[in-house]
C-alpha cells in the first residue's frame, strides 16, 4: 500500500491560495487604516467617534449595490446596469407612492421583486443566448436610464414621508461626547445586506457555486452543478441589491432624481476590486468589498476635510488605486505561475 | 459478474455539419467489467462517450439503462442517472479546494449551511481510500496536473456512478500514479461498477480490461473479449490495414548518419540554473539524436535551450561552425532551428486559425509580414504538405482545433517542413496520439534525416527513441548523464540500465 501512496504538499502560491489571495484584502485593509491615522494626525476633529459611522450612512447604497456587484464579478460576469436600475427604483418608489397612490409598504416591495425579476431576465438573456455580460447589462443600463427619464425628467418628491423618514431614523450608541454615535435603520439594511451575502456566498452551495462557474464555467458544467440557476441567480442577487440601493436612496433623499446614479455602477465595480475581488472571476470576498467602499468613503472624507481639494481628486485616487490592485493580482498570478512550473 | 447489460447503446448516429462521426455504432456495458473503447483519433471514441453523457444529442439509435430507454440532455443529468466521466483534460475548477471540488453541488451540509468540516474529513477519507494523502483544504491549483486528475476521478467514484467513464486519464500520470488508478479501477469494478476505459496505451488496456469495442472511421470494427484479442490484430482492426509500419522504420547510424565532420550544432557546457546542468551535446547533419530519460529528468529543458525557447547562463553554443549570440525563438529560426514544444495546443498551434494559416506560419514569419506569399502559392504549398503527411480531414479552411492530437502534430510539424529547417526539435511529439499517426510521424522522421535533416526527437517512450535515434542523450535528474553511440546500445534495456546505474553511484 504505501509504495503505491501518493503524498503531495501543495505549492503556496496561485492567485487563489490561502496566504497570497488575503495580500490585495491585506493591502486595502492597511490602506484604510493607514488613511484613518494619517487623517487622525493631520486634521483636527478627524478622531471624531461619528466618523466612521458617517462613512456607512453615506455610502450605505453603494455598499448594497458593491455586494450584488461581488457576487456577479465572482461568477466571471459585470453588471453594468446597477446605477440606472437603483435610479429607476427610486423613481419607481416616487411614481408608485405619488401618481399610483400606492401605500409605501406595497410600493416598496414591488420595487424590490422588480428589481429581482430584472436582474434574473439579465442573466437569463446572458447564459440561454450566450451573450457577452458587458453587452447584456449595457442594453439595461440603458434602457432603465430610459426609462427613468420617461416618467420624470425633473426631481420628484416622495410622498409617504413617515414611511420614508423610517429610514434616516438614528439609533444612538451612547452619548456623542463619550465617544458615542448613532447610526440610522439604512446602515443597519446594508449591514444585514452584507451578512446576508458573505454567509450565502461562503456557506452555501450557491455560494460555492458561484465560485465554481467564475473559476470554470466549462468544468462547473460537466461536474453537474446548476450553472443556469447559478448565473442568472448571481444576476438577480444584482438586480435585487440595485434595487435595494434605489429604495435606500429614496430614504436618504426623499425624492427622486431621474439622473441619480450615472456611472455609479463603476464606483461598485472600483470597490468590488480595489476589495481584492478577481475581475477575472473565481475569488473574492464580501468582506473585501466592505473594505473597497469604506476606503472609496474615506476618500472623500479626506477630501472634505482639506478643505481646498476639488472633489475630482477622489476619482484620480481611486484610478490610481484600481491600476495598482489590478496589477497586484496581476503579478501575484504570475509569481503563481512560475512557482508552480519550478 | 452478471451478464445483464446496466447501459447498451444500439445504432448511435451522429452528424457534425456534414461530417458523419458516428455511424450506428453498438456499445454494451455490464457491471463490474472494465471496457475499453478503442480506435484511432477521430475514430469517433470522444462522441461516443459525448453520445453516452449527454453532451451531445444523437441523430439515430437509442441508449437503454437499466433496460429503460433513456435520453440525457446535459452531462449533470447523465450523472444523476449514474454516469460520471473523468476527461483527459481535469474538468474540475482550479480556485476552489481539494475538498470543496470532491463535494461541489452535493456539499455535506448543517441546515442550509455547507458543514466544511465534515466535508474535509470526509474528503481526507476519500483521496487516502484511493491512496492519496494530500491537504485537502488546499486549493486545487497548487497540486500538479497528476494528483489533479486523481481529485477528479474520487469525485466520479464517490457519486455513487453505475457507470464511470475515464477517457485518457492516464495520460499525464506516471508510473506510480497509473498504478493507484488502475488499482483503484478494479476495485470499483469488483464492487459493482462498470467502467470505460479510454487510453492510447495498450500495455494499459491488456492489463486491466476485460472487454473492448473497437472503432474505425465512426463504425463498429466489433466487440471482443480481451483475452481473445491479440494485440497485434487489435491494432490491425483498429487501422484496418495490416501494421508493418512500425516495425519497417528501422534504421540505424550506419545506414544514414556520416561519422566525425564538423557538427550542425554543438552545445558546450550548455545549462540554465534550476533548469538544467551544463551539459555538452554535438547534433550532426542527418543525424537523428534522442533524448530519454524519465519524466522530469530534464529532457523539455535541454531542448528548450537548444531552440532558445529559454535563455541558457552558462557555456555556448555553436551552430554551423559559428558562435551563437543572442539566442531566442526567432533567431533560432532564421537560423534553421524548427521547434515543435511539448504542449502543442498551447505553445504551438493557434486553435482558432485554419489549418493552411497555421502551417503557414513560420514561413510567413521568416519572410517578414509585408512580403506576403501569393495565395496561389499557398494553397499549393498547403495541399502538398496535407497530402503528404496525409492530415485528415484534408481540409485546408478547417479551424485547426477541430482536429485531432495526431493531426494537429501533423499540421505543427509541416509548419516547420515548409520552412526547411537544418535541425528540427521534437518534443514528445507522438504523446496522446495514436498508432496510425506515430507511425506516420516516425516515419517522417526517419525520411527528413535521410535527407539530410538534423533532428533532437525527445520521447517518453523509450522503445521510440530507440528505433528512430542514431545516438541517445540519457539525462537524470536534470543533468546529462551519457550519450550512448554504439549500435549494440540502443536499446530499451541500455537506456534503463544507464539511468539505473548512474542513479545509484551517486
Amino acid at each position: 500500500m504505501s509504495s503505491t501512496t501518493l503524498t503531495e504538499r501543495p505549492t503556496r502560491s496561485t492567485v487563489f491560495d490561502g496566504l497570497s489571495r488575503y495580500i490585495p484584502i491585506g493591502a486595502t485593509v492597511a490602506l484604510l487604516v493607514a488613511m484613518y491615522l494619517g487623517g487622525i494626525a493631520r486634521y483636527p476633529n478627524f478622531d471624531n467617534p461619528q466618523l466612521i459611522p458617517d462613512l456607512f450612512i453615506g455610502n450605505a447604497g453603494l455598499l448594497i449595490v458593491a455586494v450584488g456587484m461581488t457576487f456577479v464579478i465572482i461568477s466571471g460576469g459585470i453588471d453594468l446596469s446597477v446605477g440606472s436600475v437603483m435610479a429607476f427604483s427610486t423613481m419607481a418608489c416616487a411614481w408608485l407612492t405619488v401618481d399610483a397612490g400606492l401605500p409605501a409598504s406595497v410600493a416598496v416591495p414591488a420595487v424590490l421583486a422588480f428589481g429581482i425579476a430584472s436582474g434574473a431576465f439579465t442573466g437569463a438573456v446572458i447564459h440561454y443566448f450566450n451573450v457577452q455580460p458587458f453587452i447584456a447589462t449595457l442594453a439595461g443600463l440603458f434602457l432603465y436610464r430610459g426609462l427613468t427619464l420617461q416618467i420624470s425628467d425633473h426631481d420628484v418628491s416622495i410622498r409617504e414621508i413617515d414611511f420614508f423618514s423610517w429610514g434616516m431614523e438614528r439609533v444612538e450608541f451612547g452619548e456623542p461626547r463619550d465617544g458615542g454615535f448613532s447610526l440610522p435603520y439604512i446602515s443597519f439594511i446594508a449591514f444585514a445586506v452584507v451578512i446576508v451575502a458573505f454567509v450565502v456566498l461562503h456557506y452555501t452551495r450557491f455560494g460555492r457555486s458561484v465560485y465554481a462557474v467564475g473559476g470554470s464555467e466549462q468544468s462547473a458544467l460537466l461536474m453537474g452543478l446548476p450553472v443556469a440557476r447559478t448565473k442568472i441567480s448571481v444576476y438577480a442577487v444584482s438586480g435585487f441589491c440595485a434595487a435595494l440601493g434605489g429604495v435606500i436612496a429614496a430614504f436618504y433623499t426623499k425624492s427622486a432624481n431621474p439622473l441619480a446614479g450615472v456611472g455609479f455602477e463603476l464606483d461598485a465595480i472600483a470597490a468590488v476590486v480595489v476589495g481584492g475581488t478577481l475581475l477575472t472571476g473565481g475569488a473574492g470576498f464580501v468582506l473585501g468589498t466592505v473594505a473597497g467602499v469604506m476606503v472609496m468613503g474615506m476618500l472623500s472624507t479626506i477630501i472634505a476635510f482639506q478643505g481646498n481639494l476639488s472633489s475630482w481628486w477622489a476619482r484620480i485616487v481611486v484610478g490610481v488605486l484600481l491600476l495598482a490592485f489590478i496589477l497586484l493580482q496581476r503579478v501575484l498570478a504570475r509569481s503563481g505561475e512560475r512557482k508552480r512550473k519550478a | 459478474m452478471s451478464d445483464e447489460p446496466i447501459v447498451q447503446m444500439r445504432g448511435i448516429t451522429k452528424d457534425f455539419t456534414g461530417v458523419r462521426a458516428l455511424d450506428g455504432v453498438d456499445l454494451t456495458l455490464r457491471p463490474g467489467e472494465i471496457h475499453a473503447v478503442m480506435g484511432e483519433n477521430g475514430a469517433g471514441k470522444s462522441t461516443l462517450i459525448k453520445v453516452l453523457t449527454g453532451v451531445h444529442s444523437p441523430d439515430a439509435g437509442r441508449i437503454l439503462l437499466g433496460g429503460e430507454p433513456v435520453r440525457f440532455h446535459s452531462p449533470g443529468h447523465a450523472q444523476a442517472g449514474g454516469i460520471s466521466t473523468v476527461y483527459q483534460e481535469v474538468n474540475l475548477t482550479e480556485n476552489l479546494s481539494v475538498a470543496e471540488n470532491l463535494f461541489a453541488g452535493r456539499e455535506p451540509r448543517l441546515g442550509p449551511f455547507i458543514n466544511f468540516r465534515a466535508m474535509r474529513r470526509r474528503a481526507a477519507a476519500l483521496m487516502s481510500d484511493i491512496g492519496v494523502d494530500i491537504n485537502v483544504a488546499a486549493p486545487l491549483s497548487s497540486y500538479s496536473i497528476a494528483t489533479q486528475q486523481l481529485v477528479a476521478i474520487a469525485r466520479a467514484v464517490d457519486i455513487d456512478a453505475k457507470v464511470l467513464i475515464l477517457d485518457e486519464p492516464t495520460s499525464s500520470l506516471d508510473r506510480d500514479e497509473v498504478a493507484v488508478l488502475l488499482r483503484v479501477m478494479r476495485r470499483l469494478a469488483d464492487s459493482g461498477c462498470a467502467l470505460v476505459f479510454i487510453s492510447h496505451f495498450l500495455d494499459q488496456v491488456y492489463e486491466i480490461c476485460d472487454r473492448m469495442t473497437v472503432l474505425r472511421n465512426g463504425s463498429l470494427v466489433g466487440e471482443w473479449a480481451t483475452a481473445e484479442l491479440p494485440e497485434s490484430e487489435l491494432i490491425g482492426h483498429m487501422l484496418g490495414r495490416e501494421v508493418e509500419a512500425l516495425d519497417a522504420i528501422e534504421r540505424r547510424a550506419s545506414e544514414s548518419a556520416p561519422e566525425g565532420g564538423t557538427p550542425l550544432l554543438s552545445a558546450e557546457g550548455l545549462g540554465r540554473k534550476g533548469s538544467i546542468a551544463p551539459f555538452d551535446l554535438d547534433i550532426r547533419e542527418g543525424e537523428v539524436v534522442g533524448l530519454a530519460g524519465l519524466l522530469g529528468s530534464g529532457r523539455t529543458e535541454a531542448a528548450r535551450l537548444i531552440a532558445g525557447a529559454d535563455r541558457h547562463d552558462a557555456g555556448h553554443l555553436a551552430f554551423d561552425g559559428r558562435q551563437v549570440s543572442g539566442h531566442n525563438p526567432r533567431t533560432a529560426a532564421a537560423r534553421g532551428i524548427g521547434f515543435c514544444p511539448e504542449n502543442r495546443k498551447t505553445e504551438g498551434l493557434v486553435g482558432e486559425l485554419s489549418v493552411a494559416e497555421n502551417m503557414i506560419l513560420a514561413m510567413q514569419a521568416s519572410r517578414g509580414w509585408a512580403r506576403a506569399i501569393p495565395p496561389a502559392r499557398r494553397a499549393e504549398l498547403v495541399d502538398e504538405f496535407i497530402a503528404k503527411l496525409d492530415i485528415r480531414p484534408a481540409d485546408p479552411d478547417l479551424p485547426v482545433a477541430n482536429l485531432s492530437g495526431g493531426n494537429q502534430q501533423k499540421v505543427l510539424l509541416a509548419r516547420w517542413m515548409l520552412i526547411a529547417p537544418r535541425l528540427l526539435i521534437l518534443d514528445e511529439p507522438t504523446r496522446g496520439i495514436d498508432v496510425g499517426a506515430k507511425a506516420d510521424i516516425q516515419r517522417l522522421v526517419a525520411e527528413l534525416s535521410a535527407e539530410g535533416m538534423a533532428v533532437l526527437f525527445i520521447s517518453a517512450e523509450l522503445e521510440e527513441v530507440t528505433r528512430l535515434s542514431d545516438r541517445i542523450a540519457v539525462l537524470r535528474d536534470r543533468e546529462l548523464i551519457d550519450v550512448l553511440h554504439e549500435e549494440s546500445d540502443m536499446t530499451t534495456e541500455r537506456i534503463v540500465d544507464t539511468i539505473v546505474s548512474r542513479g545509484g553511484a551517486e
